[in-house]
């Protein structure tokens, strides 16, 4: 099945998963290109997106699988038609014939953005580099059978922190992003957690990349 | 950093629906633009998005040279928290601009419990809500809609109503305002002129007296301003602008489809409708403007599902030229087309089953009233027979879910009637037993009553209200007979259609209420979530005002009506004739049949009514 790789950024983040489905399914139409569509009572227009996001992180590496209905159009003009259909926020960067198999999805780098209105306190750097060392750190999931802990160490795979300017500190992270899964603003929950008194007065999220088992890029 | 916005959008539900930014938004660059209207809707997004006369005036102001039309819907509570928590003003969602900073603040009004949203929107906007207090051309605030037909209860708080249909009138008016502002005039006379301007009513330019008893003793216009005020209409649909490019929300709104209206009025005449009467005469689109309106949607929206929109669809003349070509189009396309209110007759029939090509949705009937000596008095002319043929039909080709729907506190009805309706839900549940085809899944029938609510305009703009306790009575009555299992009866507690009672046909005196409640909390009265009668009820007592003088005294005959300043085209002596036929139990045949004479047709000077 084809798959078209996108960003979603600004205003847009703030779509949720099923609306950026329903976004999608419509730009298809606008674009002039028939998707196939599901069986049974609903049919619905086949488009899925690899790893859902959550409402207000950013992407620059959101994978979605189509099917076009009977239609043979090569993968660039698919990708300009769409990107002139799809509203600010959400553009295609590239389009495959083929995509991996989705079970192969293992990693995604993450960059978390900490703003300090007050500016960065001293030592702020540091701890966390400690925090993100111990053999267990603890965090609240919301799951669905209720709320879960779940030690979210064994899912990162590496850790940057770093001071960005006077009121800004980075984490870059490369965390497991299936089976297990760690949402990366867990990374954030567990500074709340460990180290409330250099809680940020705000996070931004995003997702970098994703990788396979092997961490070389996964398309 | 982030900003503010930025910041509170994660806290709160459904951000997606503060941000602007969708598909067919209009952005305009601020150095062409000479006039700046926040159009407001008073309620949430999800429910003015859905609205179809916002989309045709956000296209025609945003069609005007020099002009940018903005759109503001009012925030769900936990935004309205974190917006006062952080002094965050109310914003624009396609500039993300203040609507303090704008020229013009319009509303559309078509609900009387959105006035609360009204006072709430200006209060968060940070914009003064008395007229009186708002100096100058600057934030100079308009509403338009159906509760405009009597707009009396928010005179102190909106510069000037736009009466009718808004695709012309809106123009002259924000046209106008274009040259106020380049000569700088005073608010003064821009009031004084706008008046002259068909259709507009300035409530500051009439005084209203009362008597004693606290009716209504004259309307006296000041400063020139006319009697009566006519609403607009538009007599051409076919040329008549038309938005093809409208918005596409990024997030699911109530009528997440695309929608085309195929034509304007109504030909039935129930007598309890205000729609019916205040939106005639009968003015008609043609079947091949509409499908090159449809496909002009359909393509620039990536929608699929389609609604064919009217009072009464079934009652459009090119419905079957319209359906048959737009059948095949949908079809190949995968689009659904659904046409909702269709009549339970033969034709209607024959095209759902052509629609279920698509897909299957349910079964609604609005008989309104359970007998037919009742249904004669509101001339609701929906006979048992068919309700139960379309019911066998229905049943025999697969459906199993009947929804219903009746008012209750009709003029002249009795317990009889009331059992009437049980009586009738027996019957559709035997022609289910005698025709379904699979017995296995059951029959659902869902059965909803409401609280009846006089409406100014309507042959019973002069009636009674009945008392809540004796529509609660009428209910359990009601209810006391439903005995099958197959029956869910839902219905509503009577406060807010007691409110809304108040309000259609209240006056001036109410203002202070609204403001009052406001003052106390009370926004988003339409859901359930926030609707909170006590506040209402506090506020009534507050301000000493008795609900009962609107709702269960009954207007006279005589009285000087609140609404008599406006003009919707049919005549009061015509309401009251119906208002007496009413009475009699005497069916006024739709208009199809012979002109009734409701004088509607005195709007129209270029074309004659299609009824």
């Amino acid at each position: 099945m084809p798959r078209l790789l996108f960003e979603k950024k600004g205003n847009a983040v703030w779509i949720s998963h099923l609306d950026l489905m329903r976004l999608f399914q419509r730009a298809f139409k606008r674009a002039g290109l028939p998707l196939t569509h599901t069986q049974g009572f609903n049919p619905r227009p086949s488009v899925s997106i690899a790893l859902p996001l959550s409402v207000g992180v950013e992407s620059g590496c959101e994978l979605l699988d189509f099917d076009l209905d009977g239609v043979i159009i090569p993968c660039k003009d698919i990708m300009e038609r769409l990107n002139c259909a799809l509203t600010d926020g959400v553009r295609v960067l590239d389009v495959y014939e083929n995509g991996a198999k989705i079970k192969h999805l293992s990693y995604l780098d993450c960059c978390l953005t900490l703003e300090y209105d007050r500016g960065v306190a001293a030592g702020t750097v540091e701890n966390m580099k400690a925090l993100f060392c111990r053999d267990e750190v603890i965090v609240e999931k919301k799951g669905k059978n209720g709320i879960v802990e779940q030690n979210i160490i064994p899912m990162i795979r590496n850790l940057t922190v770093e001071q960005a300017g006077e009121k800004e500190v980075k984490i870059h992270a490369r965390v497991c992003c299936q089976n297990p899964s760690l949402n990366p603003m867990q990374l954030s929950a567990a500074i709340d957690k460990y180290l409330p008194e250099v809680k940020p007065d705000f996070v931004r999220c995003c997702r970098v990349e994703v990788y396979d088992e092997q961490e070389n890029v996964f398309r | 950093m982030t900003n503010l916005l930025q910041r509170i959008l994660p806290t709160v539900q459904k951000p997606a629906r503060y941000t602007g930014g969708e598909w067919g938004e209009i952005k305009k660059n601020l150095e062409d633009v000479r006039v700046r209207v926040a159009f407001c809707f008073p309620d949430t997004y999800e429910i003015g998005m859905s609205n179809l006369g916002m989309r045709i005036l956000y296209g025609v102001m945003n069609e005007m040279d020099g002009v940018w039309c903005e759109r503001v819907f009012a925030p769900w509570g936990d935004m309205e928290d974190a917006m006062r928590e952080h002094n965050l003003p109310l914003w624009a969602l396609e500039s993300q601009n203040a609507v303090k900073d704008f020229d013009m603040i319009a509303f559309t009004i078509g609900y009387e419990m959105a006035y609360s949203n009204i006072l709430n929107m200006l209060n968060l906007a940070g914009v003064p809500l008395h007229a009186k207090d708002r100096q100058g051309l600057k934030n100079m605030v308009f509403a338009g809609g159906v509760c405009a037909f009597n707009p009396e209860p928010l005179a102190e708080f909106i510069d000037f109503f736009s009466l009718g249909e808004g695709e012309e009138i809106t123009v002259e008016i924000v046209a106008l305002y274009d040259k106020a502002k380049a000569e700088e005039w005073s608010k003064e006379r821009f009031l004084r002129e706008v008046a002259k301007i068909p259709g507009v009513y300035v409530p500051s330019l009439y005084r209203h007296e009362y008597n004693a008893d606290g009716t209504l003793s004259a309307i006296v216009p000041l400063e020139g301003a006319p009697e009566t005020v006519t609403k607009r209409i538009v007599e051409d649909l076919d040329n008549a602008y038309w938005p093809t490019k409208m918005i596409v929300p990024s997030t699911e709104i109530v009528h997440d489809r695309a929608n085309l209206e195929v034509f304007r009025g109504c030909i039935r005449g129930c007598r309890f409708c205000q729609a019916g009467f205040s939106c005639r005469p009968v003015r008609k689109k043609s079947p091949e403007v509409l499908y090159k309106q449809a496909m002009e949607t359909m393509e620039y929206s990536g929608h699929n599902e389609i609604t064919l929109s009217s009072l009464s669809t079934s009652d459009y003349r090119g419905l079957k030229e319209l359906t048959d070509e737009l059948i095949p189009y949908c079809a190949e396309n995968r689009i659904n087309l659904s046409v909702p209110s269709l009549r339970a007759d033969n034709f209607s029939r024959e095209l759902m089953e052509k629609l279920q090509t698509v897909r299957k949705s349910g079964l609604t009937f609005a008989p309104e009233a359970g007998t037919q000596r009742l249904r004669d008095v509101i001339n609701k002319n929906l006979t048992e027979d068919e309700i139960l043929n379309t019911c066998a039909n229905a049943f025999s080709g697969g459906w199993n879910n009947v929804k219903l729907y009746f008012m209750l506190g009709l003029p002249t009805e009795t317990d009889e009637d009331v059992l009437g309706i049980a009586e009738l839900v027996y019957k559709v549940i035997k022609t289910w037993q005698a025709n379904a085809v699979n017995k296995k899944r059951g029959l659902r029938v869902h059965v909803a009553t409401a609280y009846f609510v006089p409406k100014p305009h309507t042959p019973f703009q002069w009636e009674k209200q009945i008392t809540p306790e004796e529509y609660l009575r009428r209910c359990r009555l009601l209810k006391s007979h439903f005995y099958s299992k197959s029956i869910t009866y839902d219905y509503h507690g009577p406060d807010l259609s007691r409110l809304e009672a108040v309000f259609a046909r209240g006056d001036r005196r109410l203002g202070p209420v609204i403001e009052e409640a406001v003052k106390n909390g009370a926004k988003l009265d339409g859901w359930d979530e926030y609707f909170n009668y006590s506040k209402w009820f506090d506020a009534l007592n507050e301000c000493g005002i008795d609900a009962d003088f609107y709702t269960t005294r009954g207007y006279g005959e005589d009285e000087v009506l609140p609404w008599d300043t406006i003009d919707v085209g049919v005549k009061k002596k015509f309401l009251l004739k119906e208002r007496h036929r009413a009475y009699e139990a005497t069916v006024t045949p739709d208009c199809r049949h012979g002109c009734a004479g409701c004088g509607a047709n005195c709007l129209l000077k270029e074309v004659e009514c299609d009824a």
